[in-house]
């Protein structure tokens, strides 16, 4: 499966189109998680813990978004996006988003 | 005695830590974040998408970098008291390039054999909000598509 985010893929043509496919996950940080990160902001920096999960939820989310794909019979999809919200306090959705297409 | 030291003495030394801390950490993190720049230069990234045509590509894929950084004590001191008189809050600009020069990098440290980055993104969310009590932390996500020539 080749994804990108531009609307081609280069090197390749398109020859059909299948429409949007999409993945998502809300995940929310456990609490042990949210501790240490309070430690951490007293020092402020990188908080890795957070980074990891995030990071965890978008690839189960493009994992989602490319087994869609798969079942249309696409073999690439185009134009991805990625966004971010937090829904509530202390959990985000990472959604993700592109165009199904075959390429030859 | 006990309040003095649970009112005062307590938050200043926090405040004192962060700084010191804060500070030293910052640098550091610059420091690594020059030297990594300067090992990747030598992979263009664009914004835009435009590639050349005229060489065949032999692989291209899309990858994501991110960084969730968060605001320290003092630097949140600093931003309190900038709020009384308005104007720019350096504490948290230097925070967010920080952070952004470092997704960026990571981006790249995904695919070092890359010829070129096109059509790169960089986005910005608060995954929580920083209201009273609350940790500030803001993640930044940057993604692109990574070409390979063949030659």
């Amino acid at each position: 499966m080749i994804v990108t985010n531009i609307e081609t893929v280069p090197g390749k043509t398109i020859t059909t189109h299948f429409g949007i496919v999409s993945g998502s996950t809300v995940r929310a940080k456990h609490a042990g998680r949210d501790i240490m990160a309070g430690l951490k902001n007293i020092v402020g920096g990188e908080l890795k813990g957070y980074t990891e999960l995030l990071v965890d939820s978008r690839t189960q989310a493009t994992e989602r978004m490319i087994a869609q794909a798969e079942e249309l019979g696409a073999n690439a999809i185009v134009n991805v996006r990625y966004s971010t919200s937090s829904v509530t306090q202390g959990a985000s959705e990472i959604y993700v988003y592109g165009t199904a297409v075959s390429v030859e | 005695m006990f309040q003095l030291t649970f009112n005062v003495i307590i938050p200043i030394s926090l405040i004192i830590i962060a700084m010191i801390v804060g500070t030293i950490l910052e640098r550091r993190h610059f420091a690594s974040i020059r030297e990594r720049e300067d090992k990747f230069a030598y992979l263009p990234t664009f914004t835009g998408k435009q590639y050349p045509t005229d060489k065949a590509v032999a692989h291209c894929q899309v990858f994501c970098g991110s960084c969730v950084v968060s605001i320290d004590y003092f630097k949140r001191l600093l931003a309190h008291l900038r709020m009384i008189f308005g104007g720019e809050l350096n504490a948290y600009g230097s925070l967010l390039d920080r952070a952004r020069r470092e997704a960026v990098l990571r981006l790249k440290e995904q695919c070092p054999e890359a010829d070129l980055i096109v059509s790169l993104r960089i986005e910005t969310s608060s995954i929580s909000k920083g209201s009273y009590g609350r940790i500030g932390s803001t993640e930044i996500l940057a993604y692109g598509t990574a070409i390979k020539f063949a030659n």
